[in-house]
């Protein structure tokens, strides 16, 4: 039974590892660029 | 110069018009859409994963973990294919467009960000399974090895000079890189294979999945294919902005005061 | 092609005559090298071991793990060499003067590679001579064409992967530190291959002189590996 409870804390763990390493680069990605395109005007944005 | 985005900026200003819009952020209608079928696929992933499908026969639980580490494995995989392609496309392209080695850049991000979750939750696997955090078997021992080199990388981006430098050295880096990891795996499969007798007691690490794992597991691959092009798009859109920026930023400085004197004036 | 042998060879001779009048390599690299030897035996040589006079051999973790000892002490050498030959390079702008005089970016790699190499082979054997004193290694004759073998191949190897990473890395305010992080990594098939011959040159742990010979090939295909993608990639790199 306390296996099991340590599996189950490990595959929690992972998950929330996993996304948790995910969004905080996402959120890194989305902070840095609105940061960075506030400079330019829309035209010069090739994407819009 | 004729395209140079400041001449609009310069006209729109030099007229007295409104200082030009600019919206905050890199995302379009598109990267919206990916965005929110990102997260759904994420939480099919945490559905199937966490709760639908069935305990492994022989891992228990523990299977559960691989829903994150391999499809992370393979898109860091994928992230460094990308990185060496857009190198090669870069350095042999007649045009050598920097935006190849603005894609380089982000995939590689992206690569190692995978690439350090996936030897994480295997670590955590690998625990659970065998008992150890790691083994120096040719396969893990390569995955550290990348994920050292394309750290290296990163850090070879920020060396500062101009964009094409930049570009030059990394591209070049990325295929030395090419080079050097199937020589890495064949030294380090060598080596291992020395030690046969430990991997006769070790379960092997492939697991037999079918039906609802395997859907599970595909589940986790489309998931996390989606997280990686929704990365690297806008991380790309960055690095695009910051070289424009790093362009034509003190032009649109001059012109925003020049803006300013024209609203002092009149 | 003639062109580039005689460049390379007044490459590598002004590199070599720079070391001779300043004896960098000689008063600080080689003592260096020295020391790590000594503090790798304060760090491992916890276990005397049970000596076995009929192989020769003490027993000794050191003695054991002497072959993978020495190439770390050369890596470690490795990084100081080229991070001096490339200061001498940027210090007055030699190398950039060097490429504007239209000199071929090739000879310049061979002509430095030679240069390290040479250096660092004689470092090698000094190291060597260090272990057999300091970790009571035992060489034999069977071992000796093997030993050598692997000495010529690795020291080439390690002398073309340091110059073109150098070339990247070493020589610039604010590069010296990225230098080991890009080197150590990619010389790990180096390490690995040229320890495993040398141990079977030396017979440790009972390896068989045949063993040691795969490993002798792996280490050539780095050497040429890396020989061919710095004539390639040098000139590319240094055109700053």
């Amino acid at each position: 039974m306390l296996a099991l409870m340590e599996d189950a804390g490990f595959v929690i763990g992972s998950y929330v590892a996993t996304f948790g390493a995910v969004a905080a680069y996402a959120v890194y990605v989305l902070r840095r660029a609105r940061r960075v395109t506030r400079r330019l005007p829309d035209e010069a944005k090739p994407w819009t | 110069m004729a395209s140079h985005p400041a001449t609009t900026t310069t006209s729109a200003t030099a007229t007295g018009g409104a200082p030009p819009a600019t919206s905050a952020g890199t995302a379009t209608r598109a990267t919206r859409l990916l965005g929110a079928l990102t997260l759904v696929g994420v939480a099919w992933l945490l559905l199937f994963g966490l709760v639908l499908s069935p305990a492994d026969v022989n891992q228990g639980e523990s299977v559960r973990i691989l829903y994150v580490h391999v499809p992370s494995a393979w898109l860091a995989y994928l992230a460094f294919v990308v990185t060496a392609v857009a190198s090669a496309m870069y350095l042999f392209s007649k045009r050598h467009s920097l935006g190849w080695d603005r894609l380089a850049g982000a995939s590689a991000e992206a690569g190692v960000l995978f690439m350090a979750i996936t030897i994480g939750v295997g670590a955590l696997w690998g625990r659970l399974t065998w008992g150890v955090f790691w083994e120096w078997d040719a396969r893990l021992t390569t995955t550290a090895f990348l994920l050292v080199t394309y750290v290296g990388y990163l850090a070879v981006r920020r060396l500062g000079g101009t964009q094409h430098q930049r570009a030059k050295r990394s591209s070049i880096l990325a295929l030395l890189a090419v080079l050097e990891i199937p020589l890495v795996h064949w030294s380090v499969k060598l080596w291992r294979s020395l030690h046969q007798e430990a991997t006769v007691l070790r379960p092997d690490g492939d697991v037999k999945m079918d039906g609802l794992m395997l859907f599970t597991l595909f589940v986790g691959i489309v998931a996390f294919t989606l997280m990686y092009v929704w990365l690297v798009i806008h991380r790309q859109r960055t690095l695009a902005a910051e070289d424009l920026l790093e362009d034509v930023g003190l032009d649109l400085a001059i012109d925003a005061r020049r803006a300013e004197r024209v609203a002092e004036v009149g | 092609m003639r062109s580039m042998v005689r460049t390379a060879w007044l490459v590598t001779r002004k590199d070599l005559l720079v070391e001779w009048r300043s004896r960098v390599a000689l008063n600080q690299v080689l003592p260096f090298a020295a020391i790590v030897m000594v503090i790798f035996a304060f760090a491992l040589d916890r276990f005397p071991g049970v000596p076995n006079p009929e192989e020769g051999s003490t027993g000794s973790l050191l003695e054991t793990v002497a072959p993978g000892l020495v190439w770390l002490a050369t890596l470690f050498s490795l990084l100081l060499l080229v991070q001096r030959t490339f200061a001498v390079e940027r210090e007055d702008g030699a190398l950039d003067a060097l490429r504007a005089a239209g000199v071929d970016a090739a000879a310049v790699f061979w002509g430095k590679t030679i240069a390290l190499a040479l250096q660092l082979a004689v470092l090698e054997v000094l190291l060597l001579g260090t272990a057999v004193i300091l970790y009571a290694v035992e060489l034999r004759w069977s071992g000796a064409v093997l030993l050598v073998t692997t000495w010529l191949t690795a020291t080439l190897g390690l002398a073309a992967v340091g110059t073109l990473y150098g070339g990247l890395a070493a020589g610039a305010r604010g590069r010296e530190t990225l230098l080991p992080l890009l080197l150590l990594p990619v010389v790990a098939p180096v390490l690995i291959g040229a320890t495993r011959a040398v141990e079977a040159a030396l017979g440790t742990g009972g390896t068989a002189i045949a063993d040691g010979w795969p490993w002798v090939g792996v280490v050539a295909v780095f050497a040429v590996a890396f020989g061919a993608g710095g004539t390639l990639a040098f000139g590319p790199l240094i055109d700053e």
